[in-house]
Order: structure tokens, then C-alpha cells, then sequence
């Protein structure tokens, strides 16, 4: 009976590339091509003449390799800036979430406090109901903050979602931490910055990602409140880019006016989609895998 | 309740939990105005809404938005594309995670796994513009790489109308759909996978269960409630739709097929100002889609699977 295991693993470590593993490795295989190609592409168009494109000659190698795409959009100072702009809409927005997520979860995590079953039900129910876009594109607009920045942040800024996972990993931690840190004399909000905030970086490290990547790609909101370009984030700009509105400006480089509206050719689009993709790729090694313990976490205790 | 822990006498709660109650403060007051508010706001969908007069002080009008939004040509398209465009991602898309995470937990080498996953969850992580941008120029007619090659392999005789032709359009929806959220969908069928006892595997392979066997019967069934549960809660959000997805890859040509309840109560409320009717078409969906999830819920629950509530 003993020695079955045994044999399994044998045999496992022995037989690591079947006929099978290779079989199924080469179907996985197209599955993740089809997430690469597109990328290869895009980029390829984006390296590429205007000619090799309209010929429709570029797969996924530039052809007649050139940079002039990337040098328009970044001499386009209305781009760098939208960059910088969105970054710092970005940093801003994260960071009143978490605060806002931290101050709704910790209290709701104490049995003792009177009335939180009607604050949980408060929140909760936000989660199945909304007034929808409308009443909020007005509150939005009685409140004065149509076309500023603080449209984007403070409408959007709990997510009653991720306050549930952060909720749910201070329940998790024991409750004699409190208990010890009464008896010293600590207050609430000494035992919640000072003993429950360090034990919980990884989650904050979490939910600090899902903000930060869901506001850097959100779109719609920007579409509904924000008339004025100099407000206007990536996502947006991007948007009126491919849909033909907006022009990159290549006066710039070419010093050539009338080539302004004109010039909005594939390669400056391609480019602009690599541009806004840029940022997300350089982080997205680093976060992948706390999204991953977010969402099965998000799962199971949500 | 006040007696176990904190033996105080009972008007103390407040006293002693004082600093709770301000951490919850901001928050409370968040949700009041930005969820709460709003939700009062919906009161416009019966009132012919004036913007001097406001939500207070415009006239209602019962149900005659309602009566007057089912009545215009391109309400009954919108909802329609709504669920077809939902139904086929859900018929097409549900099962393809699933394969996939099978699959994926079959690789031996570690090594390939990982970064097969890494790749796989890349577009879950980029927004719809970005995505809609590069299918764009990907299924564009003549330049765009996949009609490029098709024809000059000799498959296809003339442009497949990925973007121009209505219900063709819907399948690049679709498929667009589908390809997105394929990888990203495999996490929690992989945990659930990895949830299954290994005995039940060793098990079975001691019965002499060849691969697939071991995975009809062990592994699907492993992972049933977590597939029953998620196909569940799915249904449930078949009214809803996203704005930025259907409003990046739609276009003129299309117009009849890609307009759905969110571009369409966008090209209402705020390019026509019909803020009022609008409404209306928002509070419907709303509802229905409210209905939807509760009894999705409740028919979780009923099956002995944690709901979502």
C-alpha cells in the first residue's frame, strides 16, 4: 500500500513531458498567442511606415521601421501632461479610497457596536441598487463638480466591494489584539493605526492596486462629466484619439500647420495605445499576483 | 450584548464607542450623498424635470416618461441588444474559463503554468479603450492584420466585415467578450480545483482512471457548486451592461446592433439633456436588474451555496 504513492510519483516525476503534457502545453499555447498578438501587432503597426500600413503589410514585425510616432507623441507637451495628470488623479483618488474603505471597514468589524447591522445593510445595498447614470450625472452636476477634477474622485470613491475584503481580513485577525491593547490603555483609533493597519499591509497593498488600476482605466466617467482637455484623463484622451476627434499635435516635429488635423495616421494611434499601456505593463509583473489573492479572497468572504 | 465583554451600564455604548461612530462618519455621510442621493433622484423619472426648478420643484407627471421612452424607436433595439449581446457572452464565454482552468491545472511544468497565467490574465488588466483601439486596428477591413492575412493566404475572397455588418459586429463583440475575460475567469475554479482532496485523484488512479476520467470524475464534479454559483449570479446580471465596451467598438455603420441600455441612456440624458426620460429607462433597468440579482441570489442560497449577500 505504501509503496503505491510511491510508484505515482515516480512515474509523475518520470513522464513530465508525455505526448499528453505536450498535446496540452501546444493548446495553451494558442490560447496565450491570441493574448500576444494583438499586442505584437499594435506595436508593429506602431514602429511602422505609413505605407507598409496602408498596404496592409504589417503583422507582427514593423515594416520600414521608424520612431516618428513616438517622437510625435512625446513632443506633443499636452500628452506628457495628460500623463502626469491622470497619474496624479490616479495617486489622489487611492488614496481617499483607502482612507474612506479603512474608516467604513474597521468599525463594522466590532460585535459590539450598536447599529451596525443597519451601517453593513447601508452599505450593502448600495451593492444591488444604484440610482443610475442619470441621477448621478446630476447630483454630480448640483454639487458643482462637473467638468473639475474632483468629478472623477469623489463619486466613485468607495467601493463597497473591496470595503467588504477589507472588512472581512480584519475580522480575521484575533480579537485579543484589541483586547491586549485596551488593557494598555489604547484608544480605537490608536489600536487601528497602531495594531491592525501594520498586520495588514498585504491586504492594503491589495486593494490599493485594485483602485489605483481601476481608476487609471476608467473611461466612463471622464466621458460623462469632463468638457475641458487640460482635465481630460488618458483613458479619454485616448478615446477621442482612435474615435478620430482629437488630433495628436505633430506641429511639433513637422512645423507644418495644416498637417495638424490631417496626421492622426495608424502608427500615432498605435503608438498612443502603447503609450497608455506603457504604465500598466511596468507594474503589472508586481501586482498580477495580489489581484489573484484579492479575488479568490473577494470570493469566499465577500 | 453589553453585558459579556464590557460590563458598563447600557447608556456607556456611546461613551466608549464614540471614536467608532466618527471613524464611520465620513463614510456614512459619503454613501448618503453619492449613493443614497441619487437614488432619491430617480423621483425624476415621473416628473417632467426642469433644470431651474430642480428635483424639488419640477411637476411629476406619473408614469407618462415611462409610457413616452417604450414608445421611441430605438428603446425596444437597446433593451433587445442588451440581453442577445449578454446571452451570447454568457452561452459562448461561461465554459471556456472552465476548459481553460482544467487545462491549466493539468501542466506539469510549473514553470510553463506560470507564465501561461501571467500572459492569459494581461487583458483583464487594460481598459476597454485601450482593448477596443487595438481590436479596432486588428479587425479593421484591408489594413487590419487578420483580413490582411486571410487574404493573402487566399481564405477569403473579400473583407469580413468584422465591424461594418450588424450581426457580425455582435460576434466581435462577443468574442472580443470572451477573449478578455477568459484567463481572469480561470482563478476561482483554479482554487476550487485545488480545494479538491488529492486522495480522491490517487484514488481514482488506483482504480486505473485514465486522465480524462479523473477529470470527469473528480474534477468536474470538484468544482460543480463553484461553476452552479458563478453561472447563477451571471444570469442575474443580464440587464446590466458596460458603457465603455459597447461605446468604443460600436460605430455608425452598426448602429441598429451595438446600441445598448447604457450608450442609449448616455445619447439621451446627457448629449440630449432628457435628463427625465432618461431616468426612467435607468430606474427601469435598475429594477429589473435588482429583481434579477435578488432571485439569483436567493437561488444560490436554495441550493446551499453562499449567495453574495
Amino acid at each position: 500500500m505504501t509503496t503505491v504513492p510511491a510508484n505515482v510519483q515516480f512515474n509523475k516525476q518520470k513522464s513530465k513531458w508525455t505526448i499528453g503534457q505536450i498535446v496540452l502545453v501546444a493548446v495553451i499555447f494558442v490560447f496565450v498567442l491570441t493574448c500576444v498578438l494583438p499586442f505584437l501587432n499594435v506595436i508593429a503597426i506602431s514602429f511602422s511606415s505609413k505605407s507598409a500600413i496602408l498596404r496592409g503589410d504589417v503583422s507582427f514585425w514593423p515594416v520600414e521601421f521608424e520612431t516618428k510616432a513616438y517622437e510625435i507623441i512625446f513632443a506633443d507637451k499636452t500628452m506628457i501632461d495628460c500623463l502626469f495628470y491622470t497619474v496624479k488623479l490616479t495617486v489622489i483618488y487611492t488614496a481617499l479610497a483607502m482612507v474612506l474603505t479603512i474608516l467604513m471597514a474597521y468599525p463594522l468589524t466590532k460585535s459590539r457596536l450598536k447599529g451596525r447591522k443597519f451601517f453593513n445593510l447601508l452599505a450593502l445595498f448600495t451593492m444591488y441598487f444604484s440610482g443610475g447614470t442619470i441621477p448621478i450625472y446630476l447630483n454630480v452636476r448640483d454639487l458643482g463638480m462637473l467638468d473639475t477634477m474632483w468629478s472623477l474622485i469623489i463619486p466613485g470613491l468607495l467601493s463597497t466591494y473591496n470595503m467588504i475584503i477589507m472588512k472581512s481580513f480584519f475580522a480575521s485577525l484575533p480579537n485579543e489584539l484589541e483586547e491586549a491593547a485596551t488593557i494598555d490603555g489604547a484608544n480605537d483609533f490608536q489600536i487601528l493605526f497602531q495594531v491592525y493597519l501594520p498586520l495588514s499591509l498585504a491586504s492594503i497593498a491589495t486593494l490599493t492596486l485594485f483602485y489605483a488600476v481601476g481608476k487609471w482605466n476608467s473611461f466612463a466617467d471622464a466621458k460623462y462629466y469632463i468638457q475641458t482637455r487640460a482635465l481630460q484623463p488618458l483613458q479619454l484622451r485616448l478615446y477621442n484619439i482612435i474615435k478620430g476627434s482629437t488630433a495628436v499635435d505633430v506641429t511639433a516635429i513637422e512645423g507644418n500647420a495644416n498637417s495638424n488635423a490631417q496626421n492622426v495616421s495608424e502608427s500615432i494611434e498605435s503608438a498612443t495605445i502603447i503609450f497608455a499601456t506603457l504604465p500598466i505593463l511596468v507594474v503589472y509583473p508586481f501586482v498580477q499576483r495580489y489581484f489573484v489573492s484579492g479575488v479568490t479572497i473577494g470570493a469566499v468572504k465577500g | 450584548m453589553t453585558t459579556a465583554k464590557t460590563p458598563r451600564k447600557k447608556t456607556g455604548w456611546f461613551k466608549r464607542d464614540w471614536r467608532l461612530y466618527l471613524m464611520l462618519l465620513i463614510p456614512v455621510v459619503w454613501y448618503l450623498l453619492f449613493c443614497y442621493k441619487p437614488m432619491a433622484g430617480v423621483m425624476i423619472a415621473f416628473q417632467k424635470y426642469s433644470l431651474v426648478k430642480g428635483m424639488w420643484g419640477s411637476k411629476f407627471v406619473g408614469w407618462k416618461n415611462f409610457a413616452f421612452v417604450m414608445k421611441q424607436r430605438d428603446f425596444l433595439p437597446a433593451l433587445i441588444n442588451t440581453l442577445k449581446l449578454n446571452i451570447m457572452g454568457l452561452i459562448v464565454g461561461f465554459p471556456v474559463p472552465v476548459v481553460l482552468a482544467i487545462m491549466l491545472n493539468e501542466i506539469q511544468s510549473r514553470g510553463v503554468k506560470r507564465v501561461s497565467q501571467t500572459l492569459l490574465y494581461l487583458p483583464h488588466f487594460l481598459s476597454w479603450i485601450i482593448i477596443g483601439g487595438m481590436m479596432l486596428k486588428i479587425f479593421a477591413p484591408t489594413t487590419g492584420v487578420v483580413n490582411a492575412t486571410l487574404l493573402k493566404w487566399g481564405w477569403i475572397k473579400e473583407n469580413i466585415p468584422f465591424l461594418s455588418d450588424g450581426p457580425t459586429w455582435q460576434w466581435t463583440y462577443t468574442l472580443i467578450g470572451v477573449w478578455q475575460n477568459m484567463g481572469w475567469g480561470t482563478i476561482l475554479y483554479l482554487s476550487a480545483i485545488t480545494g479538491i482532496n488529492m486522495e480522491l485523484f490517487e484514488a481514482a488512479k488506483i482504480d486505473g482512471a485514465n486522465k480524462l476520467q479523473q477529470i470527469w470524475h473528480v474534477t468536474l464534479p470538484g468544482i460543480r457548486s463553484t461553476i452552479v454559483v458563478l453561472l447563477i449570479l451571471n444570469i442575474g446580471q443580464m440587464m446590466n451592461i458596460s458603457f465603455d465596451r459597447p461605446y468604443i467598438l460600436g460605430n455608425t455603420l452598426v448602429q441598429d446592433y451595438c446600441d445598448v441600455l447604457s450608450t442609449y441612456v448616455y445619447r439621451t440624458g446627457i448629449t440630449n439633456a432628457k435628463f427625465d426620460r432618461a431616468t426612467a429607462i435607468g430606474l427601469f433597468q435598475s429594477v429589473v436588474g435588482f429583481i434579477m440579482i435578488t432571485a439569483a441570489n436567493f437561488v444560490t442560497k436554495r441550493l446551499g451555496e453562499d449567495g453574495i449577500w
